[in-house]
């Protein structure tokens, strides 16, 4: 909601001031400005962001990174802020981990806006996971520890702890 | 890369578009959902891009992305604000009335309902911009993507409420957009959405947070009403106090009926009857009963109408039945003619002007626009190798030509097909070909013909076409049909046959051969209202003040969209073109088909000899009209329509109010005071009369049927909530009260005798002589009003209906069946109509086994119970409905054995021939 879209803001060095609301049952964040009707939706608002901070790149340089990252966001957006069991928390894990097996982050080998807010969407998640859990979604955890270091992305949200030596050697 | 795809899927639908709008270089893959996904992540059924990096994508919005960005476009703020609201608020909604609709069989209607809000978004956002499309003037990846989850569900703008006129403008100029019609005929096939929905089947019902919340609301919503508000109250209660005053004057228009200045001037057609068939009830619905209602309607909203039809005359079938009968082609038409005019007349069509084709104004008229065609470059001449026969000097038509089947060798195969394999023939490759009429050898001959040029005409056809549809009513079949239809690509189409029956071709070279029937027959609408009226061009040279509907069911639907509008439009002279196309689906009988051959299902003729009178076959068939889905006739379903429906609920309800005017206040009614309750009757009856209107407008006309039904639903619960036969017998209050309940009821009922009209005249009447209703108030207006005013006098009051019992529809269902031993015969003769007052046909065993037309209809028939009876089982139907379904595919497979067992000359079938 509005708080991640804050903590993007300070990411990219933007300077403070812009007015959030939300909208509906789902808090769907608003981006008033002093033109127009505003803008709606975390997506949109976000990209808009980068596009202001000039910082382009964190949406894809090909139409194909452009396109894997949109995927992506959309993926956070739809899947995991809809998600509401244990159940539906666990295949976005298994999802996850199958994608990340082979790259570093989202979109393959760049970092992009689909890293910081899968990130922010997926704090809640990781904090509660077991270390039994993160060994299993081995991927997720990895990926995970990388953004959460990245520079200005964690910002106050509490760091998470991986163990790096694996303790369940048999898990799958 | 490749892009693999589900056809059926509903998300196919927006990326086929998409990469079609990109023109993407894209291998195209059709994969099922059993099949391995190109990528762990990408579920089944959803559409998949494997980029040639080896990247997938899988959100379908990404892919659409990607094709516009290859394209040069980038996103915008705007374009990404339509995409997230689609995946996030869109879909989840599209999704679950999708469901709805292909799982639970609901009705476009209420799945359009649960789509409110989202539709009501879109139409503001388009008109707060004033935009053409959502985020700008030129289409973009956001009308691509929303308008591929919107159009599965609603499939055509006119499910759309009509208040959204931006919307409806919007989603038109999508449809009409070439990449998203292409990619709506290739995904949503009707196998591949039943495949679709086989897989919705085995899923759980698409469950998202916010439906939850209010998935139960809309089960609610159908057993209780809508609220009514204070104003609507008040109004009704100020409408009913104006009385009969407020009405308009019921106007009649002059004969002949012609276009008046000022007024809305309403053209109404049905598709012309082939001369030489005996309509069935499909055909009777299909064309003639449905614009019949609707012309009815008009009449009773003072738009001045004029109804024409009438008989198709010419062509080749008319010849054939002429050599069969021994008469001449005149004299068979003069006889069917008379049996089509009397059938319609026993159905109380109210045509203006039932004419024929064969008559010289048919000629002139024809000629004419022929000669214009001629004159403006839209004919072509082409050679065509054709069958000629040297004894009889003539080309022979298809229908007058045998021999042996190219393909599978059968002796008797016919000129256009063969009986035995099924296939389509082409004449000239028949091997020892036979002219039927003097069994000798005809040779191949080269031939001229004509050719109308279709591809030429296409540039004046689409904007037409897209005006047409984006003003009138067009159902959604026929726009489906006339897309594909020009999908497939126009070609010239020959006008001309070498033929004697028909209307002769003015043009050297040409003049032993007449004019085609399909390019021949819609111009008898022309020449059927100038044998009405000599000014007839007012009404077909007139589109500035004349409003064209035509009505036909749906396999008439290229003639009337494409290749007779090109006609005219090439012509040039001003024609009135159709503005509202109204194509019903097929009606069934029972569970098959009708079949004049067997015998099977009620032709117009037989009708009246059932003892069943013409306005409740008129009900009925209204009520199963196939009105954007195929319906079946059922004699059971019948017998209940008519014992709930008409004798239980609206025969018992008039009834009833009028009884009690005569026995409780001597035929006189009484005075009214009318509380809360009462009014608040008037305002729902209120609402339904406008819910009348609004669907016989849009000619729905099963759907406005509903609402009489529901309006003596409410008054026949209004009379058991109030009791007046206990309150007549009360204190001067309850008296009083009797006396309002009675007033208002037999008000209702007189209401009711108007909104019937267009379906059931002969009852509308009969109320109309009960209740003695002044003939001023046989209008239809906005309003329900007091019409029957204390102090006005009633007639003698008698049942409208009559119970029908079970024996006696049993009886008839039998006699329906099939099987007559007349129908089995091969002489030609035998198959004609017995006349109506011969004793009807008894049902009896097969008796003449070897007719290979049976043999090939009945393993036809076999083969789609057998598939039906698999359906069944795979979709766990009840044992009860299996094993009768079962006993029904075992009688069959009886029949075809008996046919084919006596016959051993003939071949049997090893396998179903078509599919």
């Amino acid at each position: 909601g509005p708080e991640e879209l804050a903590l993007l803001e300070k990411l990219l060095g933007l300077p403070k001031g812009n007015k959030y609301g939300v909208q509906g049952e789902r808090k769907v964040p608003v981006l008033q400005t002093n033109n127009g009707p505003g803008l709606t939706g975390l997506m949109t608002i976000a990209a808009h962001l980068v596009k202001r901070a000039k910082k382009d790149q964190l949406l894809g340089s090909t139409a194909e990174e452009k396109a894997v990252v949109q995927q992506w966001l959309e993926y956070r957006v739809t899947r995991v802020d809809g998600s509401s069991s244990k159940e539906d928390t666990r295949l976005i894990l298994k999802d996850l981990n199958i994608h990340l097996e082979d790259k570093v982050y989202l979109a393959g080998n760049i970092f992009t806006l689909a890293d910081i807010l899968m990130y922010y969407g997926l704090h809640h998640v990781m904090v509660d996971l077991t270390v039994q859990e993160k060994e299993k979604y081995l991927n997720v955890s990895r990926w995970f520890n990388h953004i959460q270091h990245y520079p200005g992305v964690r910002q106050h949200l509490s760091t998470i702890i991986f163990i790096k030596n694996r303790l369940y050697t048999n898990a799958h | 890369m490749r892009l693999r795809v589900a056809a059926g899927g509903p998300a196919a639908l927006k990326v086929l578009a998409a990469a079609g709008a990109a023109a993407a270089p894209v291998q195209l893959l059709w994969g099922g959902p059993s099949e391995r996904p190109l990528a762990p992540l990408t579920p089944p059924w959803v559409p998949a891009l494997e980029l040639d990096s080896g990247t997938v994508l899988f959100s379908p919005n990404a892919i659409c992305q990607f094709f516009f960005l290859t394209r040069g476009e980038e996103p915008t703020d705007l374009t990404n604000q339509w995409l997230e609201w689609e995946a996030t608020e869109l879909q989840p909604v599209a999704s679950a009335a999708l469901y709805a609709q292909l799982v639970h069989g609901k009705k476009g209607l209420e799945a359009v309902e649960a789509l409110g809000k989202l539709l009501a978004h879109i139409e503001q956002n388009l008109s707060r911009r004033g935009t053409a499309y959502l985020a700008g003037d030129t289409k973009s990846v956001a009308d691509v993507v929303v308008w591929g989850t919107l159009f599965p569900v609603l499939q055509d703008e006119t499910s759309l409420p009509s208040e959204l006129q931006v919307l409806r403008t919007w989603f038109q100029s999508m449809m009409i957009s070439e990449a998203c019609r292409k990619a709506a005929d290739s995904v949503l096939m009707p196998k591949a959405l039943l495949e679709f929905k086989s897989y919705l089947q085995k899923q759980p019902p698409p469950c998202l947070a916010m439906e939850r919340a209010t998935s139960n609301e809309p089960e609610e919503e159908e057993g209780s009403e809508r609220a009514l508000t204070e104003e609507e109250i008040t109004a009704a209660a100020d409408a009913w106090a104006r009385g009969a005053a407020a009405l308009p004057k019921p106007w009649q228009p002059q004969k002949p009926v012609l276009p008046v200045e000022g007024v809305r001037n309403v053209l109404i057609t049905s598709a012309l009857p082939y001369v030489n068939n005996v309509p069935h009830l499909g055909n009777i619905i299909g064309c003639v009963l449905s614009a019949d209602t609707f012309a009815r309607y008009c009449r009773l909203r003072n738009w001045n109408t004029l109804y024409v039809c009438g008989t198709d005359e010419y062509g080749t079938a008319t010849e054939t039945k002429a050599v069969e009968e021994g008469l001449t082609p005149q004299e068979i038409c003069d006889k069917y003619h008379t049996i089509h005019a009397d059938i319609y007349r026993w159905f109380d069509i109210s045509f203006d002007y039932f004419g024929r084709t064969t008559t010289p104004y048919q000629t002139t008229i024809a000629q004419d626009i022929f000669q214009r065609l001629l004159a403006r470059g839209f004919l072509l001449q082409d050679t065509v190798e054709q069958l000629r026969c040297e004894e009889c000097q003539r080309f022979l038509a298809d229908r007058f030509v045998e021999g042996t089947c190219p393909f599978c060798s059968y002796q008797e195969a016919r000129g256009d097909q063969c009986d035995k394999c099924g296939k389509l023939i082409n004449a000239v490759e028949l091997k020892n070909p036979q002219c039927k009429l003097c069994k000798g050898i005809p040779v191949v001959k080269p031939t001229q013909h004509l050719f109308l040029d279709l591809p030429k005409l296409e540039e004046r056809l689409e904007p037409w076409l897209e005006q047409s549809w984006a003003t009138g009513d067009w159902t959604a079949n026929a726009r489906y049909i006339t897309r594909s239809w020009i999908r497939d690509g126009l070609k010239p189409r020959c006008i001309t046959r070498d033929l004697k029956w028909g209307t002769p071709v003015p043009f050297d070279g040409f003049r032993d051969k007449v004019f085609y029937v399909w390019f021949d027959a819609p111009i008898g609408y022309l020449s059927i209202t100038a044998n009405y009226t000599d000014q007839w061009e007012r009404w077909w040279k007139n589109p500035q003040q004349v409003e064209l509907y035509n009505f036909m069911a749906k396999d008439n639907v290229p003639f009337h969209s494409v290749i007779f509008p090109c006609s005219l439009l090439g012509a040039d002279d001003n024609y009135t073109l159709v503005n509202h196309l109204i194509a019903t689906e097929y009606l069934n009988y029972e569970d098959g088909k009708f079949s004049k051959s067997r015998g099977v299902g009620v032709f117009g003729d037989m009708a009246k000899d059932t003892g069943i009178p013409a306005d409740i076959w008129r009900f009925y068939l209204l009520y199963v009209r196939p009105e954007g889905q195929d319906s079946a006739f059922s004699w059971s379903d019948l017998m209940l329509k008519n014992n709930s429906e008409l004798l239980n609920n609206l025969g018992n309800f008039i009834n009833r109010a009028g009884m009690f005017v005569c026995k409780f206040f001597g035929g006189t009614v009484p005075n009214m005071v009318l509380t809360l309750d009462d009014k608040r009757l008037l305002a729902r009856v209120t609402l339904e009369l406008r819910q009348y209107h609004q669907l016989l407008e849009k000619v729905r006309i099963r759907d406005a049927l509903r609402c009489i039904l529901s309006i003596s639903r409410h008054g026949n619960q209004y009379i058991q909530v109030n009791e007046p036969w206990k309150r007549i017998k009360g204190d001067e209050k309850d008296r009083q009260r009797a006396g309002t309940v009675t007033g208002v009821a037999v008000n209702m009922a007189s209401m009711l005798a108007v909104m019937l009209q267009p379906y059931m005249p002969s009852v509308s009447l009969a109320i109309q002589g009960q209740l003695c209703i002044p003939p001023d108030c046989f209008i239809l207006s906005h309003d329900f009003t007091c019409t029957l005013p204390a102090g006005h006098r009633v007639g003698t009051v008698s049942p409208l209906f009559q119970k029908l019992e079970n024996d006696q529809v049993e009886a008839l269902r039998k006699r329906f069946q099939g099987g007559q031993p007349e129908d089995l015969a091969l002489e030609p003769q035998a198959k004609q109509t017995p006349p109506a007052s011969e004793p009807p046909p008894t049902p009896a065993t097969l008796l003449a086994p070897g007719d290979p037309q049976l043999i090939q209809e009945l393993t036809e028939e076999v083969a789609k119970q057998g598939n039906h009876v698999q359906q069944l089982k795979a979709n766990k139907a009840e044992k009860a409905q299996i094993d009768m379904e079962v006993a029904k595919l075992l009688e069959l497979k009886k029949q075809l054995a008996l046919a084919e067992g006596k016959s051993p000359q003939v071949p049997v079938p090893k396998e179903k021939r078509k599919k």
